[in-house]
């Protein structure tokens, strides 16, 4: 069986030990129909937070603009307030002065909540890695992470491969039995 | 529109002290601190020069002495003149600030002040811009921080 | 004790009220926080706090060569990077003396004018939505992505390219740049006159900006609030019109001027740019040079001693590079005079008296980016 994410194969997807991990594990009882429901239901309408710090950003707007449209994934709105949003997408460099007002956002969104780093400063301080005193290299130093999408900036196209990863990764948690799923990930 | 040897001489016949610089790409001149507002003041309300834009403020660290440096251009007559003005006391460096003639150098000097730690008297709002207020001064030429600078 | 508590409580005298536009706001377009003091829903003062993506871009710039540094001023105003580039190669190439060949100058120019009709209508996009018209998001984009497909065909990336290097260019256009070119010329122009079906015609658009945000000439001048919004109170401030470089001597246009000083004036002056843009892009795109993309530059480029100055104009005002050198092959001090650092410090001005609304209507003309602000 494993987790199947809109009728595109497994094996299209990059190499993934943890998830791999869990798709030969999928036939196992503990995923149950209402784990199946639920999870479906989730993975299909995460609605991200309004969070843009650069130009990561503009390629996040274009993604969410007529041509690249990635409501068609279920990303139907951009909520501006972190109490009503699923998923945060750190588009952009962190600052030594932004990072306690993300970690408070971060902490203000309700469970269960994902975090996707997009773009090289997200991940680990980017082109401003060295000789910079005040950029915080890697978001991960703050919140934890999900999802990392590479690219300065990345396309439309890697963002929305990014969301379906992290669609794949939602699809593997279970309901039921929670603890489960984390001794496997 | 006033070419550099007319420009150099208005300046020296307000100020008489000011050192003309030779060979540069725009009209330069190094003033002693006392004489900056007035001179800027002169410099804008006269009729010749009418220097009333404030391009951009900054300040540059060379080891011994810090150098504040005054680009300034006239909508009128689109001339730019530059004027700088020596800080020797690195220890506590001060300088007049000209935030009541050109409200945009408010900014500029908060800027400074945060990067270099050179104070303005007479500044309406002398606060740290873009940094915590007990971190250093980051643009000095001998600031160290070894936790944050990952050097190349 | 409850009575206690209550009287050490203190939210202001006169009815005041102070709320945060924090860091986080979808109409702020990045990470600025106002603080705002309101009466009722008037706002009576305004204070902006930067520092939020504050990456100290200047200070690495003084580790890095030449070459390098384009790479992070493409980040600084990420919507005209083309043109932030274009400043610091012509400051080093006055610097070293060095004369680029014609075709780099009209492909320089060329570039310059295509960013600048993408920023404005990125910035046509997001005021729509920020005044509630999410269908501007929608029209605006869809062309944008036209100059993006010009741009990933020729340099393989949509948004920061790193092209303009030092000397030249870093390699030649695709062959299909005149054509493509061209192409989204004639596309564009029957496009255009929608953007002001949808908007400019519009009464609620007009009510929402029309008288807001009055900005006359002698405060334009005294805040240094240059580029569309310097041009909207009547400042003829165009540094291609004043200080002309690369080919902007070799094309006729126009600079726009409005008297209003309102929102609606700086409206008005950013599409007329749009239209002014295109005819230079149709004077140019016949007639590129054939020749070199580069001049002959040494491998490691190194400035004389001394100081070099060197003004362009970027969608939204006048970047001025000054750069500081000893001799070596890194910049002694490098600073960026960007325009949006003086557009921001204008809001507290041309906001008092408004409501709460309007401070949304009048950030949103100022067309601010953030990290060109705290660089």
């Amino acid at each position: 069986m494993g987790v199947k994410i809109k009728s595109m194969k497994n094996e299209d997807f990059g190499d993934n030990e943890a998830l791999e991990l869990l798709n030969t594990l999928g036939d196992n009882a503990f995923m149950t129909t209402i784990d199946n429901l639920i999870n479906w239901g989730r993975s299909n309408s995460v609605w991200p937070l309004t969070f843009a710090t650069s130009c990561c950003g503009i390629e996040m707007m274009a993604a969410g603009a007529s041509r690249h449209d990635f409501a068609r994934f279920g990303i139907e709105v951009y909520r501006a307030s972190p109490r009503q949003a699923d998923v945060i997408v750190v588009a952009g460099t962190i600052v030594k002065k932004m990072a306690p007002v993300l970690k408070r956002l971060y902490d203000q969104m309700p469970d269960p909540k994902y975090v996707i780093a997009m773009g090289a400063c997200a991940i680990s301080g980017g082109p401003f890695f060295y000789n910079t005193y005040s950029v915080v290299r890697g978001v991960d130093h703050v919140i934890p992470v999900d999802v990392y999408i590479p690219g300065c900036p990345p396309r439309p196209e890697a963002l929305i491969y990014g969301v379906m990863q992290l669609q794949r990764k939602i699809k593997g948690e279970s309901f039921v039995k929670p603890d489960k799923t984390d001794k496997l990930l | 529109m006033l070419n550099r040897e007319e420009l150099s001489k208005i300046i020296l016949e307000l100020v008489p002290e000011a050192e003309i610089t030779e060979g540069t790409q725009l009209p330069e001149a190094i003033i002693p601190a006392e004489k900056l507002v007035e001179l800027t003041e002169k410099l804008k309300s006269d009729k010749r020069t009418g220097f009333n834009y404030l391009i951009s403020h900054t300040a540059v660290d060379f080891a011994t002495h810090f150098m504040a440096v005054y680009h300034f251009e006239s909508t009128e007559f689109r001339h730019i003149i530059v004027l700088k003005v020596k800080i020797t006391d690195r220890g506590n460096p001060e300088i007049d600030s000209l935030a009541g003639l050109f409200p945009t150098c408010e900014f500029f000097e908060r800027e400074v002040f945060d990067l270099f730690g050179i104070k303005y008297k007479n500044h309406p709002n002398l606060k740290r811009l873009f940094l915590e207020d007990d971190y250093g001064f980051p643009l000095r030429k001998d600031f160290r921080d070894e936790v944050n600078i990952i050097e190349r | 004790m409850s009575e206690e508590i209550i009287k050490d409580v203190v939210i202001g005298e006169n009815e005041d009220y102070i709320i945060n536009m924090g860091p986080q706001h979808p109409s702020t377009h990045g990470v600025l926080r106002f603080e705002v003091c309101l009466q009722g829903e008037t706002v009576k003062y305004l204070i902006p706090h930067i520092g939020y993506i504050h990456r100290g871009i200047e200070k690495m710039c003084e580790a890095i060569t030449y070459p390098q540094i384009i790479h992070l001023t493409d980040r600084m105003d990420y919507l005209s990077a083309h043109i932030n580039n274009e400043a610091v190669c012509l400051c080093v190439e006055n610097a070293l003396q060095v004369e680029v060949p014609e075709r780099v100058k009209y492909i320089r120019t060329i570039l310059a004018e295509l960013n600048r009709i993408a920023s404005h209508q990125l910035w046509w996009s997001a005021f729509g939505m920020d005044l509630g018209a999410l269908t501007t998001f929608f029209y605006g984009l869809r062309d944008r992505e036209k100059i993006l497909d010009i741009f990933e065909e020729s340099f393989g990336s949509r948004l920061l390219h790193s092209f303009i290097m030092p000397g030249g260019l870093m390699h030649d256009v695709h062959p299909n740049f005149q054509k493509r070119i061209k192409e989204f010329i004639a596309y564009f122009r029957k496009k255009l006159p929608e953007y002001d079906q949808l908007l400019t015609g519009n009464i609620i658009f007009q009510n929402r900006s029309k008288g807001i945000g009055l900005m006359s000439r002698e405060t334009a001048i005294a805040y240094g609030v240059t580029g569309p919004s310097g041009r909207g109170s009547g400042w003829s401030c165009d540094i291609r019109k004043i200080a002309p470089y690369s080919a902007y001597d070799k094309v006729q246009f126009n600079e726009m001027l409005e008297t209003d000083g309102d929102t609606f004036a700086r409206y008005k002056v950013r599409m007329r740019e749009m239209w002014e843009s295109m005819n230079i892009l149709e004077q140019l795109v016949d007639n590129i040079p054939e020749g070199d993309y580069t001049a002959k530059m040494k491998p490691i480029i190194k400035l004389p001693v001394g100081e070099y100055f060197q003004r362009v104009e970027t969608a939204r005002g006048e970047l001025a590079v000054y750069i500081v050198s000893d001799g070596n092959k890194t910049p002694y001090r490098i600073k960026f005079r960007s325009p949006n650092f003086s557009n921001l410090f204008v809001m507290n001005t041309i906001t008092s008296g408004y409501k709460i609304a309007d401070l949304v209507a009048v950030s949103g003309s100022l067309d601010l980016v953030i990290p060109d602000i705290d660089r």
